[in-house]
C-alpha cells in the first residue's frame, strides 16, 4: 500500500482526487467495512483497486512505447538503406553493374567507375586481416589459457584500450611516425629480403597500401581478439579437463579442446573485424596516399571506397558526380551489412547460452 | 562390469627412443607455442603504448591555457587554441546523446522486457548488431542526404543525429544484456505486491541494472566522441565560436584531421594536442566505467 501511494505522486494516469482517499490507516478501514451495509458497498480496498484500475492502459501503452523504440532500429536501417538508394539513383541508371568493374575515375568528363578503390579496400582489409588475426588469436589464447590470474585483467584492459582509440589518432601517429618508419627502415627492409616476390616493387615514400594495411590490422585487433575470448570462455571446462586428463600437453589441450569447438565462431570473429576494416575510413585516408591505381605492389599509394567518399564528397560538383560517390557509399553498406550478418551468426552460434560479459 | 583379469595388455616401454622423442617434441611444441602466444601479446601491447607514449611527448609539450581557451588563429601565426572545437564537440555530443541514450534503452528495455522469445525481438536484436558495424562514413552520407540536403547548409544537428544514429545500436544490447542479469525474483516481488508492470521496469529493473546501463552509455559515448568520419559532412567544422545548433560547427576529432593533413609545423603541433586532449577524455571516461562497472556487476547480478 505504502508504495502504491508513492506511486500516484509520479505519474500514474489514474485521477488526482483518488490521492486523498488513499492513506488508509488500517483500524478505519476495518471500521468502515463493519459499518457498511453487507454485501452491497464494497470495502474501501476494493474501492481503491476499482478506482485504480488494472492499469493496462498505462501498461499497454509504455509496451507499445518500448515496442516503437525497438523498431526505431529497423527503420533506422531502412531509411539508410533507402536514402542512398534514392540519391544514387542517377548514377545506378547511367553506369549499371559496370559501375563497380571499371577503372575510369574522371569527374571532369563525368566518367566514373569504382574498380579501383574496389581493389584498394579489398587489399588492404585482406592484408590487415593476415597481420592481425594470427596476432589476435595469439593474445586470445594467453588471455584466457596461460596468463596467470592477476595480469589477465590488466592486459585485457590494456587491449581494449587500443579499441578506444579514436581512428583520427591512428591516422595522425600513422602519418608521423609510421610513414617515416615505413619508408625508411620497413620498405627497405621489405625490399631487400622479399624483393624476389615482386610484391614490393616501384618506389617507397611511405604512404601505400601497406601502411594503411598495417594501420588498419592494429585497429581490428581488439575487436578480433576480445571476440575470439569471449567464444574460448564460452567453451565448456569439462572439454579442458577431458583433453588434459588424457595426457595432452597444454597445447593439445588449447588446439584440441579450445580451438577446435570455436572455430565457427573465431571465423565470425574474423568476419566481423574484415567488416570494421572495410568500413574504416579516417586513418587509412591519411596514409594510403589517395591515388586511384591498381598495382601489384605493396608500396604503391591507393585508395579505398571510404576514404575516396571522406576525400571527394564536400568537393563533389554536379549531380552526377555526388551520385557516384553515394553509390560507393550504398556498395559499402550493403557489403559491409552482409560481411556482419554472416560474421553475427556464426558467434551466436557459439556464444548463445553463455553467459554474458560486462564491458 | 565384472572385471577379467586374464586379458592383459602387454606393459608399455614410457622410455622407448620413439616414446621419448615423442613427449620432447610435444614439450617442445608446447613452451613453442606458448612463447609465440605471448611474443603476440608483446607485439600487440607495443603499438599501444608507442601511440600513448608518442602521443603524451607530442601532446604534452604542445598544451598550454591558450589551447583551451583561444579560437584557431590564421595560418601562419602562432598560438591560437581549439577551444572552439572542445565547444563544438561537447555540443554535438550532447545532442546525440540527448536522442540516442534514451531510445537505446527503450530499445533494449523491449528487447529484455517484452520481447523475450519472439521473432520481432530477435530481429531487432540481430539488426542491432548489424547496424553496429555499418561504416560511420556512410552513416555520414546518409545524414547528409538527409538533413544537410534538406536544410541547404551544415549543421551541429545533423552532426548530433548522425552520432545519435551511431549510439543506439551499443546502447541497446549493454540494456539487455544488463537487464538480464536482474534476477527474476526482484520482478516478481514487485508484481506481486501489485505494482504495474511499467513502474516495475522503471524502478526495480532499470534501477537494479542501472550501473551497467550507464556503463554501456558512456561506452557508446568514448566510441562515438573520437567519430571523425560521420562528422565531415554533417557538422563540417568551422574556425569560430559557434553556439547555433543550425550551423557548421567546429569538433575536436575534426579539427585534428584538418590539422593533420595540413602542411604547417604550428598546425601540426595543434593536432597532437588536440589528440591528447580527445584520448585523455576518451580513456579517463572508459577508466571510470571500468571500475563502475565492475562494481556495479556485484551489486546487480544475481
Amino acid at each position: 500500500m505504502v508504495s502504491s501511494t508513492r506511486m500516484t505522486i509520479d505519474k500514474d494516469p489514474r485521477p488526482s482526487q483518488t490521492v486523498n482517499t488513499l492513506p488508509v490507516p488500517p483500524s478505519d478501514l476495518a471500521g468502515s467495512s463493519d459499518t457498511g451495509p453487507s454485501g452491497s458497498a464494497p470495502s474501501l480496498i476494493r474501492d481503491y483497486l476499482k478506482q485504480r484500475g488494472s492499469g493496462r492502459l498505462a501498461d499497454s501503452s509504455f509496451a507499445t512505447a518500448m515496442t516503437i523504440c525497438a523498431c526505431s532500429i529497423f527503420a533506422i536501417v531502412i531509411f539508410i538503406f533507402s536514402i542512398l538508394v534514392v540519391r544514387s539513383h542517377l548514377s545506378l541508371v547511367q553506369f549499371g553493374w559496370k559501375f563497380f568493374t571499371r577503372q575510369a575515375w574522371d569527374p571532369v568528363a563525368g566518367d566514373f567507375g569504382a574498380f579501383p578503390f574496389i581493389y584498394g579496400t579489398l587489399a588492404t582489409s585482406l592484408l590487415a586481416l593476415l597481420i592481425a588475426v594470427p596476432l589476435a588469436l595469439g593474445v586470445a589464447v594467453f588471455i584466457t589459457e596461460l596468463c596467470p590470474h592477476p595480469l589477465r585483467a590488466p592486459i585485457s584492459f590494456l587491449t581494449e584500450l587500443l579499441a578506444a582509440i579514436p581512428s583520427v589518432v591512428y591516422g595522425l601517429w600513422g602519418v608521423f611516425v609510421l610513414v617515416p618508419l615505413m619508408r625508411d627502415v620497413i620498405g627497405p627492409f621489405l625490399l631487400k629480403t622479399l624483393g624476389w616476390t615482386g610484391l614490393f616493387s616501384g618506389p617507397n615514400f611511405g604512404v601505400g597500401l601497406l601502411t594503411a594495411s598495417i594501420i588498419l590490422s592494429i585497429m581490428i585487433l581488439p575487436i578480433i581478439s576480445s571476440l575470439t575470448r569471449d567464444i574460448m570462455t564460452a567453451v565448456p571446462n569439462s572439454q579442458r579437463e577431458g583433453v588434459l586428463a588424457l595426457g595432452a600437453t597444454r597445447w593439445e589441450m588449447i588446439r584440441i579442446g579450445v580451438l577446435r569447438n570455436s572455430r565457427i565462431g573465431i571465423v565470425g570473429a574474423v568476419m566481423l573485424g574484415l567488416g570494421r576494416a572495410l568500413g574504416e575510413t579516417m586513418a587509412v585516408t591519411m596514409v594510403i596516399g589517395n591515388h586511384p591505381e591498381i598495382s601489384k605492389s605493396l608500396f604503391a599509394p591507393g585508395y579505398t571506397l571510404a576514404s575516396v567518399i571522406a576525400n571527394e564528397f564536400s568537393e563533389a560538383t554536379g549531380d552526377l558526380y555526388l551520385s557516384a560517390l553515394i553509390e560507393i557509399g550504398l556498395a559499402l553498406f550493403l557489403v559491409t551489412i552482409v560481411v556482419n550478418a554472416i560474421a553475427r551468426m556464426m558467434v551466436w552460434a557459439v556464444t548463445r547460452g553463455a553467459p554474458a560479459r560486462v564491458g | 562390469m565384472s572385471t577379467q583379469p586374464q586379458i592383459q595388455p602387454p606393459p608399455m616401454n614410457f622410455q622407448s627412443k620413439a616414446m621419448r622423442f615423442n613427449t620432447g617434441r610435444r614439450t617442445v611444441t608446447n613452451y613453442f607455442v606458448g612463447g609465440l602466444s605471448i611474443l603476440a601479446t608483446v607485439v600487440v601491447l607495443a603499438p599501444l603504448v608507442a601511440i600513448l607514449f608518442y602521443l603524451i611527448y607530442k601532446g604534452a609539450s604542445s598544451l598550454n591555457l591558450a589551447f583551451f581557451t583561444h579560437v584557431p588563429a590564421p595560418v601562419g601565426e602562432q598560438g591560437g587554441g581549439m577551444a572552439n572545437s572542445i565547444l563544438g564537440s561537447g555540443i554535438i555530443l550532447f545532442l546525440a546523446s540527448l536522442m540516442g541514450i534514451p531510445i537505446g534503452i527503450a530499445a533494449g528495455v523491449y528487447l529484455a522486457e517484452f520481447g523475450r522469445g519472439k521473432a520481432l525481438a530477435n530481429a531487432v536484436r540481430f539488426t542491432a548488431d548489424v547496424l553496429n558495424g555499418v561504416p560511420s562514413i556512410v552513416m555520414g552520407i546518409a545524414i547528409y542526404s538527409l538533413v544537410v540536403m534538406q536544410q541547404k547548409h551544415f549543421s551541429a544537428l545533423a552532426g548530433g543525429i548522425a552520432l545519435a544514429i551511431m549510439m543506439v545500436p551499443t546502447i541497446t544490447r549493454t540494456t539487455e544484456e544488463m537487464l538480464a542479469t536482474v534476477p527474476h525474483s526482484v520482478r516478481e516481488a514487485a508484481l506481486g505486491l501489485g505494482v504495474p508492470k511499467w513502474r516495475t521496469v522503471l524502478s526495480v529493473s532499470l534501477r537494479t541494472a542501472s550501473p551497467g546501463i550507464i556503463t554501456g552509455c558512456m561506452l557508446a559515448f568514448a566510441r562515438v566522441a573520437g567519430e571523425t568520419a560521420p562528422l565531415l559532412f554533417t557538422a563540417f567544422g568551422n574556425q569560430f565560436w559557434s553556439f547555433k545548433l543550425n550551423e557548421p560547427i567546429a569538433a575536436l576529432p575534426l579539427q585534428i584531421y584538418v590539422y593533420a593533413i595540413s602542411p604547417y609545423d604550428e598546425w601540426h603541433r595543434l593536432a597532437w594536442a588536440g589528440s591528447l586532449v580527445l584520448i585523455v577524455l576518451i580513456m579517463v571516461s572508459v577508466t571510470l566505467v571500468r571500475i563502475y562497472a565492475n562494481r556495479g556487476v556485484l551489486k546487480g547480478g544475481s
